[in-house]
């Protein structure tokens, strides 16, 4: 009995000497009180000397938090426990945390650089006139694959990868609408078709993919595409050019039968403590040169039309990364289908996971 | 009637756990199976459950799962032996057991290493005159990945019971004339068969849910009731659906122990 007193006592003195320790760590990074603006946003997806300009112009304190996956995000937020002042998800999420009323109004007064956000990128249909939601970075889903592997063959659209001599050379990326998307583009039907026959149609031509497919994975695909795994892969335009400069003999290539055009974008959460900070921030990340300088160093698509004058002319002519107008217009947002039509795609999607070879 | 009361007293914690961590979850995963994905109660959950797509990942579950459990047994039983024999058994104990304190994804991440096409292992295969093979995410690499993660689970009460195992009893054996693979056959293992049977349960029913192992290891190519669950949960937040398999595993389970731990100390 003496000895588990002991030993609670200790537990209890340590837990004290680890709080205090703590919290004079926070108090020393100005972490408690003050004039601070915490940000939620994807980790490394900001050029960090850019937080460091907006603290010594503002004087607002900034506190960088990140999240891995957009259910994550919306989940911390729900629960409201830290205060967040902007948030970074993607398109689909925006759509749900309005109808769940996560987000509060942009007031479009405080963001005059909202002027230099392409038309194209505005008023789009997850959230019309922005109310809520100002675009940061945008991209597009399509194949990373390696042509020194595959003895310089070219492929330019998704049904190239039905050829024979690609056997077991795949990597898919394991989301229902990115890979039932593929089905229905190759198709020619829209990404956000509901109709059950084209469906079926897309999973039964995917299921006539499965020689080809070496596995369907998360997240490790940049790992296995970068170590030469495999000579495929399906995923986003932002993990290419991420895979890209890891091995360079990989390219990257929209499909010519049109695909997804992605978008994470700044809001600000019901948490919101610091609404003008917030409004500041975001008006200051839509700078011209602030959005250049952030995009040279996250070298994902950005919508600033005005930054791209402040960039490396390789980095805007790409048109893996920035591509032809005629071939945007291909290009579709995912909508929010509902949660009927959603389960349906993943049941789909399941079944051709169940597809034996 | 002090006496009593202080047992009263002592069971509250474990009561409340019981009721808190036991009772609750399975209710309330019982009560979510029976709305449809819109919120509705029905039944559909159940009538989905027996159509071709979630009977044939049931099968599929249970294949592996059986696979994995016979595999460790197979490996896991003259280790337990061979332990037993050894000099400074607890040290060799330990020695097997310090990998399961490392996390599962780590040791994870590090088989795609040692199984990819540049990796160690087919580097191996290639010295040796082989030659390279796919080995990651193919049957070969779910199992073997999953038995190295368990057998740990398996060694343990088997080396338990055999250390237990009075050693008189195999002198008499060999007195009596009996061969050593007689001995082993009629004494040894009978005698150990409770190990045997609670490494199995501790292996087979987690193996039974695996679901991360099934996309790192495997690619998707082997879709278990777990994998389903997790993407009702997670990605379709079809929660119905997803506790409805949760109350087929939770039945399997059941099953299980019943029929492994049914003849207990019968004599």
């Amino acid at each position: 009995m003496k000895q588990l007193v002991r030993v609670f006592l200790t537990i209890i003195l340590v837990s004290v000497v680890l709080l205090y320790i703590t919290d004079r760590l926070n108090r020393s990074q100005g972490l408690s009180g003050g004039n601070t603006l915490t940000v939620y946003n994807w980790g490394d997806y900001i050029a960090p000397d850019i937080i460091d300009q907006f603290e010594k112009e503002t004087g607002i304190k900034v506190i960088y938090e990140t999240f891995d996956s957009n259910e994550a995000m919306m989940t911390k937020i729900e629960q409201g426990g830290t205060t967040y002042d902007v948030a970074v998800p993607s398109e689909y999420m925006i759509d749900k945390m309005i109808k769940e009323d996560l987000l509060i109004p942009l007031d479009h007064s405080k963001l005059p650089n909202l002027k230099n956000i392409d038309e194209r990128f505005m008023d789009l249909p997850f959230d019309p006139d922005n109310i809520y939601s100002i675009p940061y970075f945008w991209g597009t889903v399509g194949i990373v694959y390696n042509p020194k592997m595959l003895d310089g063959m070219e492929i330019t659209s998704w049904n190239d990868l039905w050829d024979r001599k690609l056997k077991n050379e795949i990597l898919l990326i394991d989301g229902a609408r990115e890979v039932i998307g593929m089905g229905l583009n190759s198709l020619h039907y829209s990404l956000n078709d509901t109709n059950l026959k084209h469906l079926q149609e897309a999973k039964a031509k995917l299921d006539t993919l499965t020689p080809n497919i070496k596995a369907i994975v998360g997240d490790e695909n940049k790992l296995l595409l970068a170590n030469q795994e495999a000579a495929i892969g399906i995923t986003w335009s932002g993990d290419a050019s991420e895979i890209m400069s890891e091995n360079e003999d990989l390219d990257y290539v929209v499909p010519s039968e049109g695909s997804n055009l992605w978008f994470d974008n700044m809001v600000i959460p019901k948490t919101v403590k610091n609404i003008d900070g917030a409004h500041a921030f975001i008006n200051f990340m839509l700078d011209a040169k602030v959005s250049a300088k952030n995009t040279e160093y996250v070298s994902y698509s950005t919508p600033n039309k005005a930054a791209l004058e402040y960039m490396p002319k390789e980095m805007v002519n790409d048109e893996r990364f920035y591509p032809s107008l005629a071939l945007t217009d291909k290009l579709e947002v995912y909508e929010n289908l509902g949660k009927r039509n959603l389960a349906t795609y993943n049941e789909l999607f399941l079944e051709f996971k169940m597809h034996r070879k | 009637m002090g006496n009593k009361a202080k047992f009263n007293l002592y069971s509250i914690p474990y009561f409340l756990w019981i009721v808190f961590f036991v009772i609750a979850p399975i209710l309330l995963v019982l009560y979510y199976s029976l709305f449809d994905i819109d919120g509705n109660f029905s039944l559909v959950n159940y009538k989905n459950f027996f159509t071709p797509v979630y009977l044939m990942m049931t099968l599929n579950s249970f294949w592996y799962a059986f696979l994995i459990t016979f595999f460790s047994l197979l490996f896991a039983y003259p280790t337990a032996y061979l332990l037993t024999k050894t000099k400074h058994k607890q040290l060799w104990l330990l020695l097997i057991i310090v990998p399961s304190w490392i996390n599962l994804l780590l040791k994870a991440y590090a088989f795609l290493g040692i199984f990819g096409t540049y990796g160690a292992a087919n580097k191996f295969l290639e010295t040796i005159g082989i030659g390279s093979k796919q080995i990651l995410f193919t049957d070969f690499s779910f199992i073997f990945v999953s038995v190295y993660i368990f057998i740990p689970f398996m060694i343990l009460p088997i080396f338990n019971a055999l250390n237990k195992l009075n050693p008189t009893f195999m002198d008499a054996a060999n007195d009596l004339g009996a061969s050593t693979w007689t001995t082993f056959r009629r004494v040894i293992f009978p005698l150990t068969l409770d190990g045997v049977k609670s490494g199995c349960q501790v292996v087979f029913i987690p193996a039974l849910s695996l679901f991360m192992l099934t996309r790192l290891i495997s690619g998707n190519r082997v879709i278990t009731l777990g994998t389903a669950i997790e993407q009702h949960f997670l990605v379709i937040q079809d929660w119905g659906m997803g506790s409805t398999i949760a109350v087929f595993l939770i039945i399997f389970m059941f099953l299980i122990m019943a029929l492994t731990g049914a003849r207990k100390r019968g004599v």
